[in-house]
Formats: C-alpha cells, sequence, structure tokens
C-alpha cells in the first residue's frame, strides 16, 4: 500500500470515481487465450506472475473404522483398504497418513470438537474455544487479489459445519445452498475473466467510494470502547477491508483465464437441511462444481468443505437410524471385522471425496490440472468411530499444490502427533514456519517424505 | 406489536425540534476504561429484523441470511457478547443492507419514507439529505448522530448523487453504509461519568434505553424512549420506573416475550432439523415453522394475555393448532373463520385425559430433540436438563465401548429403554445417562415427529420415571413433577436474568435474591419478573474494573 493518508486515499478514490461515473465507462480491451500463460504453464505470460496453488480442506465425519483400515505397507506401494477404494484411480495423486493422534495434555476430551480443535488449530483446550485453524494461514498467504478470500460450504444445511475458523473473528459461517453459492459468485457481479472488453460497475464504484464513511466511524468508537469492545471492534473492521478488497477486485480489470467458464445455475434445493445420504452426495458434487469453477475463475484461492456436522445425521433411504448413532450402537461383524453400515457411510463419504477431486482434475490448466495445482486435505474427527477416539486419525491429502508436494504414498506414523501433517501441509503450501502447535501436540518437523 | 409502520415520519418531527440539542452534539466525553468484559453485543437476527420493521415499517422486506448466532452459557443473548462479524458475515449484512437501502429510495417507497423531496432529482440536495439522516440516524444509531456524523454521511450522499446524476442513489448508498455501520450492527454500552456519586462513571442514557428496549421489546428504542435518554429521566428511579411500566403494558412486550423463550428452548436449531417424509408424511416444512409458533402463542396466551403461573406452560391444557399440525397431533380441529385456510389458528383444549400436556409435550420440544428417523430419550432428557432447570450435562467421554447397546440379538435388549439401561450398567456411562434419561424416556410416548404412540417393536413402551426423588408416570406426571420443581421456576429467572444482562447472575448478589423472591411472590408472573429485572442495575451495571474512579 502507497504511503499516503487515508484522507488522500479517499480523495483520489473519489476523484477516480467522479471521472468515471461522469458517463464515460471504461473498456478494456483483452489479450487473447493463446498467449495466457507462459510455455511451462505455470505463470502468467503478460506479467510473468506466476500462478498461485490453491487449497481446500475436506471434511468428513465418524473416520474410517477400526484399525482394520490402515494399510499394511509404508510408501508407494500399498494396498487401499476396502473403505478407501474409491479413491483407488487417483491413488497416485494421494497420500494417506495413518497412527497420528490428538494429546489432551490433561484438558477433556469432547468427542466431536476436540479431536479437530487439535488438529486444525494445534492447541486442545476446554476452555479457549475453537480459534486460529491452520488452514486461514495458508488462506491469507495465497488469497492476495481474489474476489473472496475463501469461501465455505456444506451439504449438511447447517451454517455451523465447516471448521474453518480465523485467529480474530472465529469459526466462518458456511454456505448451505448451492443455489446461493452460486448467486454470490456467479450472479450479478460476476465479472468473466475472459471477457473481451471490461466495463467497471458504477454501483460498485459509489459502494467503494462510500464505504470509508464506515471506516471514519472507527476512531470515535475506538474512543469510547472498553479494551474488549475495542479488539472485537478491530475484528469487525478487519472484516470490512475484506469486503473493500472484494470491491476493489471488481473495479479492475481481471487476469484472463482460460480454464474459466461458468458454470450452470443449481435448482432451488427444497430445504436446508439433509437426512439421507444420497441427496447429501447430489449436493456436495454440485458444491464441488461450483467450488472448481471459483477456483479456475479466480474468484478464491482457497475453499472449505465439510459433509457434515460430526455426529453426522445422515442415513440410508428406509432406514430411521443415522450414521452416528449407527457407530455407537452398531456390533462389529464377527467375519468382516468392522461395522458394516458404518462402512457404508464411510465409503460414501471417500465417494465424495473423489467426485470432489475428480471435478478439480477434471480442469485443465496449462500442462496441469487444476487438481495438480492444489493441496485438499481431507481429514475427520475421530480415529475409530466405534469408541470416537482421537488416535489412529485417517488424513488424506490429494494434490501436489503445483508440485510442492510428492504423491502417491501411504505415511504410517503410529502414535505420533496428527499436527505433523498440518505441519506439512502448511510448510507445502509455503507458509513460513518450522514449528507448529501447542504442549504435546506441538511438531517441530514435518514428514520430509512427502516435500519435494 | 407497537404501531411500527413509519417510526422514521414519527421521529422526523422530533428529529428537527432536537436539532438545537444536537448543534455540537458528541458522544459522551468520559474516557473508556480498559475493561476486559465486552459491553457489546452484536444485534440477533430477529432484532435486525425488528429494527428494520419499526423504522421502516412492514412494507420493506428483508430477504438475505445473517451471520450464525452463537450460544453461550444456555443463550443466544450471551453470546451474542463475544460475537465478532466474519468476512462472509460482512458480506452477509452488506447484501441485506442493500436490499433494505435500495426498498426505501425505491419510487413506491420514496415519498413516505424520505420526508423531503429533492430540489432536483439528478443532483445533491443537503438540506433535504441532512433531514432524513438525521432522523433516521437517531433510530438506527439509538442516539442523536453527532454533527461530524451527519455531515460526513450528507456530503457522501453528495457526491454520490452529483456523480450519477440522481438524488436517490446517494440516499440509497449512505443508508446501505448505516445499515453496515457498527453503531447500527452492534448494541455498545458507553460510559459517562457519573455525577452522583464523585470518580465513578455509569452507562449513558442511550446506552440505558437500548438494554431496555431490546430486553423487553426485543427492538430498538422507542421515540419516548428515547427523550427519557436525552433527558436524564432514566438516571431516576421514578423515571425508569415510568419506562418500564409503560413498557411491560405496551403490545410490543410480546416481542420480547417471544425473543426471550426462542432463546431459552433452543429453537434456532429448527434451521437444521428435517424428518425423514418416508417415516412422517405429516411432518411437512409447514409443520416446522408452525410448531415454533404454536409454543411461542401458548407462551404468549398464558404469560402475557392470562398472567398466568410461570410453572403452568408445563401442565396447561390450552394451547393453539393449525391444519398441518393437528394432522401431526392426530386431533380434529374445527374451524369457524377464514373458511378452512390452512395455517389459521385456532385455540385448542386438551380432553381431560389426553397424554399431552404443557409445552413439553409440544413438537417444539420432542422433535427437536430427536434425530431424524427415531427417537433419543437421551438427547431429551439433556435438553429438559439444559433448558428447562439450568442444569449442566457433562459430554460424553471419548474411548466408551457401546457392547451392551450394540447387541442388539440379545432378545432382553428389544426397547429403547432396555438398550439404554444395558448401557447404563457400566460404571463410566451410568453418570450422565442417570440424569437424562429417566425424564427423556417419560416423553417415548412421542415419536421423532411429535405423533403419539403406545408400542416400540411391539412392546409397550414404559415411560415411568423419578425427577429429584419424585415419581412419575408418562409425560403429563412428568409434566406435573415439573411444575412443582424449585429448579424450574429458578432457571427461568436466571435465564432472564442473563437475557437482558447479557451474563449469568451472582448466586450472592442481594438484588438478584430479590429478584427471585418477587418472582415468587407474583405466583411465578413472567411479566412481573422481566419488570424487577429491568428496575434492577441488572441491565446497567459496570463490570467492576469499569466502575474505578476516573482519572
Amino acid at each position: 500500500m502507497a504511503a499516503t493518508s487515508v484522507l488522500e486515499r479517499m480523495l483520489n478514490r473519489r476523484r477516480v470515481l467522479k471521472g468515471m461515473m461522469a458517463g464515460s465507462a471504461i473498456t478494456v480491451g483483452l489479450p487473447t487465450f493463446d498467449c495466457l500463460l507462459n510455455d511451462n504453464g505455470n505463470a502468467y505470460a503478460a506479467t510473468g506472475a506466476p500462478l498461485q496453488p490453491r487449497f481446500a480442506t475436506w471434511f468428513w465425519a465418524l473416520g474410517l473404522g477400526e484399525a482394520d483400515w490402515r494399510p499394511k505397507d509404508a510408501g508407494t506401494n500399498y494396498e487401499l483398504p476396502i473403505q478407501l477404494q474409491a479413491l483407488k484411480p487417483i491413488q497416485k495423486k494421494m497420500n494417506l497418513f495413518s497412527g497420528g493422534q490428538v494429546f489432551l495434555d490433561g484438558q477433556s476430551n469432547s468427542t466431536h470438537y476436540t479431536g479437530v480443535q487439535g488438529m486444525m488449530t494445534g492447541k486442545v483446550s476446554s476452555t479457549g474455544g475453537y480459534f486460529g485453524s491452520f488452514d486461514t494461514v495458508i488462506t491469507d498467504l495465497i488469497a492476495q487479489g481474489t474476489r473472496f478470500r475463501s469461501i465455505e460450504c456444506t451439504a449438511s444445511g447447517d451454517p455451523k459445519a465447516t471448521w474453518s475458523s480465523r485467529l480474530d473473528t472465529g469459526l466462518q459461517p458456511s454456505e448451505v445452498s448451492p443455489l446461493a453459492l452460486y448467486t454470490r459468485i456467479f450472479g450479478p457481479e460476476y465479472k468473466d475473466p475472459n471477457a473481451a472488453e471490461f466495463t467497471p460497475d458504477p454501483d460498485v464504484m459509489v459502494r467503494h467510494s462510500v464505504l470509508s464513511a464506515v471506516k471514519d466511524e472507527r476512531e470515535e468508537l475506538m474512543r469510547l470502547l472498553g479494551a474488549s469492545d475495542r479488539a472485537k471492534l478491530d475484528n469487525y473492521f478487519t472484516s470490512l477491508r475484506t469486503l473493500e478488497q472484494k470491491l476493489a477486485f471488481q473495479l479492475q480489470k481481471p487476469e484472463p483465464l482460460a480454464a474459466c467458464t461458468k458454470p450452470g445455475v443449481p435448482e432451488k434445493e427444497k430445504e436446508q437441511a439433509l437426512t439421507l445420504a444420497t441427496d447429501a452426495m447430489e449436493r456436495h458434487n454440485q458444491f464441488a462444481v461450483l467450488l472448481a469453477h471459483a477456483l479456475a475463475c479466480g474468484q478464491t484461492r482457497s475453499v472449505n468443505y465439510a459433509m457434515t456436522v460430526g455426529m453426522s445425521g445422515l442415513r440410508m433411504e428406509g432406514d430411521p437410524t443415522n450414521h452416528h448413532t449407527y457407530t455407537h450402537e452398531e456390533p462389529i461383524d464377527p467375519v468382516l471385522g468392522y461395522q458394516v453400515k458404518s462402512a457404508w457411510f464411510q465409503s460414501l463419504y471417500m465417494k465424495a471425496l473423489y467426485d470432489f477431486a475428480m471435478t478439480m482434475d477434471n480442469i485443465q490448466e496449462g500442462d496441469r490440472t487444476l487438481l495438480d495445482r492444489m493441496v485438499i486435505f481431507a481429514y475427520t474427527d475421530h480415529g475409530a468411530p466405534r469408541l470416537h477416539s482421537i488416535r489412529n486419525y485417517p488424513v488424506i491429502t490429494i494434490g501436489s499444490g503445483n508440485g510442492r508436494m510428492k504423491t502417491g504414498m501411504h505415511i504410517p506414523k503410529s502414535g505420533d502427533a496428527v499436527t505433523r501433517v498440518g505441519l506439512t501441509v502448511q510448510q507445502a503450501m509455503g507458509v513460513p514456519i518450522s514449528e507448529w502447535g501447542f504442549g504435546s501436540n506441538r511438531v517441530t518437523s514435518s514428514i520430509s517424505e512427502v516435500l519435494a | 406489536m407497537k404501531n411500527s409502520c413509519f417510526a422514521i415520519s414519527r421521529a422526523l418531527t422530533v428529529a428537527v425540534s432536537m436539532l438545537p440539542f444536537m448543534a455540537g452534539a458528541s458522544l459522551s466525553p468520559a474516557s473508556a476504561a480498559e475493561n476486559e468484559v465486552p459491553l457489546s453485543l452484536r444485534l440477533s437476527p430477529s432484532q435486525y429484523k425488528q429494527s428494520v420493521l419499526e423504522i421502516f415499517g412492514p412494507s420493506i422486506s428483508i430477504t438475505g441470511r445473517f451471520e450464525p448466532e452463537l450460544r453461550d452459557e444456555g443463550l443466544l443473548a450471551i453470546g451474542a457478547r463475544s460475537a465478532s462479524i466474519s468476512a462472509s458475515g460482512v458480506e452477509r449484512y452488506d447484501d441485506l443492507a442493500r436490499n433494505v437501502a435500495m426498498q426505501v429510495v425505491d419510487a413506491q417507497h420514496r415519498n413516505t419514507l424520505i420526508p423531503c423531496k429533492p430540489v432536483s432529482a439528478t443532483a445533491a440536495d443537503d438540506a433535504c439529505a441532512r433531514t432524513f439522516f438525521g432522523a433516521v440516524g437517531r433510530l438506527m444509531y439509538r442516539r442523536p448522530m453527532t454533527d461530524k456524523e451527519l455531515a460526513t454521511k450528507v456530503r457522501l450522499a453528495g457526491e454520490a448523487a452529483n456523480a450519477r446524476h440522481d438524488f436517490y442513489i446517494g440516499m440509497q448508498a449512505v443508508l446501505s453504509d448505516m445499515l453496515l455501520s457498527p453503531n447500527f450492527l452492534y448494541r455498545y454500552k458507553t460510559v459517562e461519568t457519573d455525577p452522583a456519586v464523585a470518580g465513578k462513571q455509569r452507562l449513558d442514557g442511550y446506552s440505558k434505553a437500548t438494554a431496555l428496549s431490546f430486553f423487553l421489546w426485543n427492538a430498538p428504542p422507542d421515540d419516548v424512549l428515547l427523550k427519557a435518554a436525552a433527558s436524564g429521566d432514566l438516571h431516576t428511579k421514578e423515571g425508569l420506573k415510568r419506562q418500564v411500566d409503560r413498557m411491560v403494558s405496551s403490545p410490543s412486550i410480546e416481542g420480547g416475550v417471544r425473543a426471550f423463550f426462542s432463546d431459552m428452548l433452543g429453537f434456532s436449531d429448527f434451521e437444521t432439523l428435517a424428518k425423514d417424509p418416508a417415516f412422517f408424511p405429516r411432518f411437512t416444512p409447514k409443520v416446522i415453522d408452525e410448531a415454533q409458533e404454536q409454543t411461542l402463542r401458548t407462551i404468549v396466551d398464558l404469560l402475557i394475555t392470562r398472567q398466568g403461573d410461570y410453572r403452568d406452560l408445563f401442565t396447561t391444557p390450552n394451547t393453539f393448532l393449525t391444519r398441518p399440525l393437528a394432522a401431526v397431533y392426530n386431533v380434529p380441529i374445527v374451524e369457524t373463520a377464514d373458511n378452512g385456510q390452512p395455517d389459521h389458528w385456532v385455540p385448542y383444549t386438551y380432553k381431560p385425559n389426553d397424554p399431552r400436556a404443557g409445552i413439553l409435550a409440544q413438537v417444539s420440544f420432542v422433535a427437536l430433540h430427536s434425530p431424524a428417523g427415531r427417537t433419543s430419550p437421551t438427547d431429551r432428557g439433556k435438553a429438559l436438563r439444559e433448558f428447562i432447570l439450568c442444569q449442566a450435562v457433562p459430554p460424553p467421554p471419548g474411548n466408551v465401548d457401546f457392547k451392551f447397546v450394540q447387541d442388539t440379538t440379545n432378545p432382553v435388549y428389544k426397547t429403547t429403554r432396555d438398550r439404554l439401561t444395558a448401557h447404563r450398567s457400566e460404571a463410566m456411562c451410568a453418570g450422565c445417562h442417570k440424569i437424562t434419561d429417566p425424564i427423556g424416556l417419560a416423553l417415548e410416548n412421542f415419536d421423532s415427529a411429535g405423533g403419539f404412540r403406545t408400542k416400540e417393536n411391539g412392546v409397550n413402551i414404559d415411560t415411568s420415571g423419578e425427577l429429584s426423588g419424585a415419581k412419575f408416570d408418562g409425560p403429563v406426571g412428568l409434566a406435573k413433577v415439573l411444575h412443582d420443581e424449585p429448579a424450574v421456576t429458578a432457571c427461568v429467572a436466571k435465564k432472564a436474568f442473563s437475557f437482558g444482562a447479557g451474563r449469568a447472575p451472582s448466586a450472592t448478589d442481594a438484588e438478584w435474591q430479590q429478584i427471585q423472591a418477587k418472582f415468587a411472590s407474583s405466583k411465578y408472573n413472567f411479566i412481573e419478573l422481566l419488570r424487577q429485572i429491568a428496575l434492577s442495575d441488572a441491565l446497567y451495571s459496570l463490570p467492576s474494573s469499569q466502575v474505578a474512579s476516573v482519572q
């Protein structure tokens, strides 16, 4: 940011505003598609700016089973267990981490919560709340120049289902409606980066200019409030800045992106909350398409998805008992060695994860696919679901993050802190840290086998 | 409800008459103490909607989504104290604001909601903008705007109007900003020097008016209350009593009562409630909406219209039904008006031997606290303990082995009660299930959608139980025990206090003990409870760090 005063910046904006809005719309010609990326397909040809990697988190409930899902072999030559068979076609593009756990350090274990708290924030606290998940650190690193800092959504109908949480404002609300998400991203305010002409929207110019009035109220309020309220007000203005940046994004000529196309409009859903697993799959796939297009069209570089809340209420058609209840009540099949109906849900979630990844993989960006340019961090709330344990967590990463992660491996880490996977992913995405976490969940080295 | 239409028009006269007062007005000059306790509260979605309704009238529709609320210590009202606004939350408020502002200035509304006409519709008109923003700002910010604030709004509206050659676009843009302002989205408690006690601080009059109004009406202060704030009346016992008495006898008290019980009973969870239509074809989306309304109507009827005893909410045979709800309850209703409109509300009284009584037998409780396909006595018992009795149920421990529950081949464990009894034999599970299951099992006559049943898997359902040593049988028996359970009245008093104060009362606080005593002596008249809390210091006291001397 140039070293100008707020007043100067306001005046400059208003001069531009007045000039632009006095009836003369700006039309900017754009280059043709064949020169969008350089020969290596890893940077914009026009500016030489490198393509930023993209990042996604993907949550599913209630683990994969007892210990039976862990492959016997480590490294690249391993057999996927039955619960993960859906991912077999992309086994070479993923990594499976097993055996990691969350340490309680004397704190109480709140099921469906504490494990995720430890895994995503590096800290277990019975009283400290859920703040600062590591995805937001990655987001802040890669989100510059996008319209949406990140996008959160869930098929569960619960706007509090995703686990992305900022250090200041806490849990980020999720979109529950594909149609609402479509309208938010690709509605009237969307500017096609590949359009031949670009005309700034005069209404957006007015909004961007007048928004300064809200900011002007900050100083007076700060003077009147106590420390705690001032901190809260600061959080509000941080959020307001992202709105200002979003408006600024809409006033700039976007970089052309050959892989960008506008998706179809999803149908309006009948109801917000879902209980049938098949309905959730359908909604998931709608969200996957929208998120893939949002990533390909430069609207965001970071997305967070949750299939359901931890206590998954999804059911099979005609069955009154839901997945969560089955993990508690279903006996282990003496022959197969696992809970059969629970495993049905686990396999379904893995099919959804495969669909999610393939939706990304089907978009070609230069010499790579969108999936190749991103990392999907797929995680769950419990290790063994029957016991709701916080040991032996399955964690899956898919994609190489623009070649920053090696793939195709099973990495067993029995008894290790599962936060090591989080540290590894952060380093792969470029976060300049060498250690992460608190107490026994603090790790000082990453999993070097997977770092390119 | 108050006659809310066009509060802005009514307020205009006041705003103009207050211009001399506002000239040179500034916010309270007292410096903020370094308190660590947040005093500001984020407006709830219902408070936001009610504010827009009160200020601009019912013809302005609010379409859009809100930032999810945060429940803390059992109440969203306490969660509002620590609720921030996320980036996507700001985006949502921005969408809402633009939509409201666009309607206010559109051709249909501008002549009634903007009380002046610009000299030219294609250019700025500072005088008209000043009139409008002065009036509307006082209602939106719940205090007069400062000269500086008003001048900024007028100037920005003028710049936008001249740039776009449209007076109303300028008005729309600035109004939209005001709806996005923290001065509107948060209820700030600001302090001033207390002239009555040397070196002490107190809430200023406008902060008191705002706290009082949202507590009793779930709405922003009206013109009379703002005047009382401006004159200093709210700082005197007599002045405060005049306002409280006026407010509790106003029809708007219904808004406050509805907001409180929606919060206390956890109705925000209806947003994610769904039942399988294959099992419960009568449980339609309409039933979900009407189930909440049924309970709120039952509450309003008993506590406001009849000025009844709060404890009777659990035993009352009186309620209201629509045809979709009556289908779930499997009772015929005869409509005498509106020629059978499907959502017409009809008073209904349960027959003497009806298995239902009170609000806990209603769909809004038994269906809300059940999974989609089947019941969970544990969930219902936990909800009853937490929502009605204010008793915390610890979370289940990790690493629980459910071998008894999972052994469905055992012919002994046929019903839910059988399985839970077996599960309770596990020492690590017994502690919690002992306090949730006996009362939850008493409601097993109601299926997951609230329909009545007597058998599960072909076996008669046993609904006997015990609470605080009192034995009972079935939902009506449970209701009678709850009626006489002291924790029930203590809980609602505590929650009402917390709802208003944004914090739980201290057990040793003499004023709190007095409130409870007066609630009891009023025969548990809920409106009297609200009145006592509004007259106490609960809403207006400052944290001890803030009461410290001002240098």
